[in-house]
């Protein structure tokens, strides 16, 4: 299923990355995972939250500049060779892949699961179910935490 | 791309051969400079400088001639441009001084007449006809505005609203109620209107308004296309100074690639603001300007501060004058990088280049090393932000492209959080100059 990521502009100085943390602590909000691209003068921080309508209104209030960019968290054996597996098959199938980061915790199966942004996120999701590989959802990750 | 207008020209000098406007000015230049002599402001600097006015034998003996300044005017208060007996003054006008006093300036009853004159010429170039009714939105008083653009409407014969300033609401009433086809008032108070219009629940369909001029303060490309779209109107541009003589001094024609500006009544030059040297067509520059035919404030080279550029190939409508690029910035805010000019509002040129509406920016220069050093500031907004980095990336290049192509200086472009760069309830600063050498002024 395609995830909602709220993704943020930092600018490279002090404080810039612990101000959303902070405004998203304070209103409650529960960080799933997250990733943080940099150059030298600013940043992009990705981040995938249980209530995102919620910390999306959190952040802007804080002032802050947020995107919605849809992601697909897709499932990958959690072993040497996993997630190029993975790759392989999404190379196949001709996607492009704009970025990737991993999910923080492993489900207890041995799994561990990968958020990609791929151009077409509706066109990827038939593209890899089609060929064997599994797209886990919102409350799927939520439990791989437990 | 010329509108769907027909091009009906007022006077017929604005059509006048470029040789003839030439011998024209000249004539009246050296006449004109013999009779600012009698003028309290002229005699003095004349007699200071050990200038004679009977050496001006035309145009080409422009550069020869002294430059006016506000200061010079306010040095000379009330009146010290008057070169008539105060008996033949017909009117006084004036403008607001950031010092406090006002600026005046006098007409005798043929400047009057070519005043309105020269109102009418922008009127009628920008689809004004008789059986049109105007609302002016300007104030009637010491402000050039108001009385100068109703003259020009009566010349033309068209019919007026004179509604002037404030209350709004009422303005949007008269709008309504006596559908006016035509708008006079500044570029800011238009956009104003509209927002009342918006705000009281009113459908600016039902306004009937099609043409609207606008004046009396600086506007971008952006702000016309938005109040013809609020308003429904046609939007024309048109310059003038008190000082100078009031709007008049230059209007667009149907082309609007630039303000015609009345040659056979006045000079222009644009000039580098420190060298004072002719900057070439085409390049931005401070308007000069030298009256030919004003009688009772005759005005020689006075320095507007106002920057802008000249283009004097010849316009499809068949007008001759000049024509002034919009006025891009002050000369006093004005700096210098590596030794080439340079104005924040060619930044902000870019900025909406780039994005088609500016951001919050500053410019700061700072002399780091022996070179100048600067970065623009852009302040990031929801419109230009990526989750893709290449075009995060992508978009900073971008604004760095169009600012060297702009000012030709490389500067450096730093993206930055919202709400971090200063907001003012007045002007915006746009600049932070830390080179320990104050701003040479221009």
């Amino acid at each position: 299923m395609k995830l909602q990521q709220l993704s943020l502009f930092l600018e490279n100085r002090p404080g810039q990355l612990r101000a959303p943390c902070e405004a998203l602590g304070r209103a409650g909000v529960d960080i799933l995972t997250m990733s943080l691209a940099d150059t030298a003068q600013f940043g992009i921080l990705r981040l995938i939250v249980k209530e995102w309508q919620r910390a999306k209104a959190v952040l802007e209030g804080a002032g802050m500049v947020v995107n919605v960019t849809e992601v697909l968290p897709i499932e990958v054996d959690d072993r040497p060779g996993g997630l190029a597996a993975a790759l392989a098959v999404i190379e196949e199938a001709g996607l492009g892949v704009e970025y990737m980061y991993a999910f923080a915790a492993r489900s207890a199966s041995g799994k561990a699961a990968i958020i990609f942004r791929f151009e077409n996120p509706d066109l990827a999701l038939g593209a890899v179910r089609a060929r064997g590989l599994r797209v886990l959802d919102g409350d799927e990750l939520v439990a791989m935490r437990t | 791309m010329s509108l769907d207008l027909p091009n009906l020209v007022f006077d017929p000098a604005e059509m006048m051969s470029r040789d003839e406007l030439s011998t024209l000015q000249s004539s009246r230049l050296r006449e004109f400079v013999r009779r600012a002599a009698d003028a309290p402001l002229y005699e003095e600097l004349f007699a200071r400088l050990g200038f004679d006015p009977r050496a001006v034998r035309g145009s080409e003996d422009l550069s020869s001639l002294p430059l006016t300044t506000k200061e010079d005017l306010r040095r000379h208060y009330p009146l010290g441009l008057l070169a008539v007996g105060r008996e033949r003054v017909a009117r006084i006008h004036g403008s607001s001084g950031t010092t406090g006093k006002p600026a005046f300036v006098a007409y005798t009853r043929r400047d009057l007449k070519t005043w309105s004159g020269l109102c009418a010429r922008f009127l009628v170039a920008g689809g004004l006809r008789e059986e049109h009714l105007v609302h002016v939105a300007f104030g009637y008083g010491l402000f050039t505005g108001g009385f100068g653009l109703h003259a020009g409407i009566e010349r033309v014969g068209a019919g007026i609203v004179p509604a002037a300033g404030g209350n709004t609401a009422r303005q949007v009433m008269l709008l309504e109620d006596l559908g006016a086809d035509v708008l006079v008032c500044t570029p800011s108070y238009a956009l104003h209107i509209a927002e009342v219009v918006a705000e009281l629940g009113r459908d600016p369909g039902a306004l009937k308004l099609r043409y609207g001029h606008f004046g009396g303060e600086p506007w971008t490309e952006e702000m016309r296309a938005e109040i013809e779209r609020r308003l429904g109107l046609v939007a024309f541009n048109n310059y003038g100074l008190s000082e100078v003589m009031g709007p008049g001094v230059a209007g667009e024609c149907r082309e609007r690639a630039g303000m015609h500006v009345a040659e056979d009544h006045f000079i222009v030059e644009c000039l580098d603001p420190t060298t004072l040297k002719p900057v070439p067509d085409g390049q931005p520059g401070e308007l000069v300007f030298t009256s030919l035919t004003k009688e009772a404030c005759p005005v020689l080279r006075y320095r507007t501060r106002d920057i802008a550029s000249l283009d004097r190939r010849p316009c499809p409508c068949g007008r001759t004058g000049a024509r002034l690029s919009r006025v891009m910035g002050r000369s006093d805010d004005m700096l210098i990088i590596r030794g080439v000019n340079v104005f924040p509002s060619q930044v902000e040129e870019a900025l909406l280049r780039v994005e088609g509406t500016a951001p919050h920016y500053l410019v700061e220069v700072s002399r780091p090393g022996a070179l100048d050093e600067v970065v623009v500031k852009v302040e990031m907004r929801v419109q230009e932000f990526s989750d893709e980095m290449r075009q995060m990336i992508a978009l900073r290049d971008r604004i760095d492209h169009e600012i060297h192509s702009i000012t030709g200086v490389r500067m450096g472009v730093e993206l930055v959080a919202p709400g971090t760069l200063e907001r003012s309830s007045g002007k915006a600063v746009r600049v932070l100059d830390h080179r320990k050498e104050p701003a040479r002024k221009g």
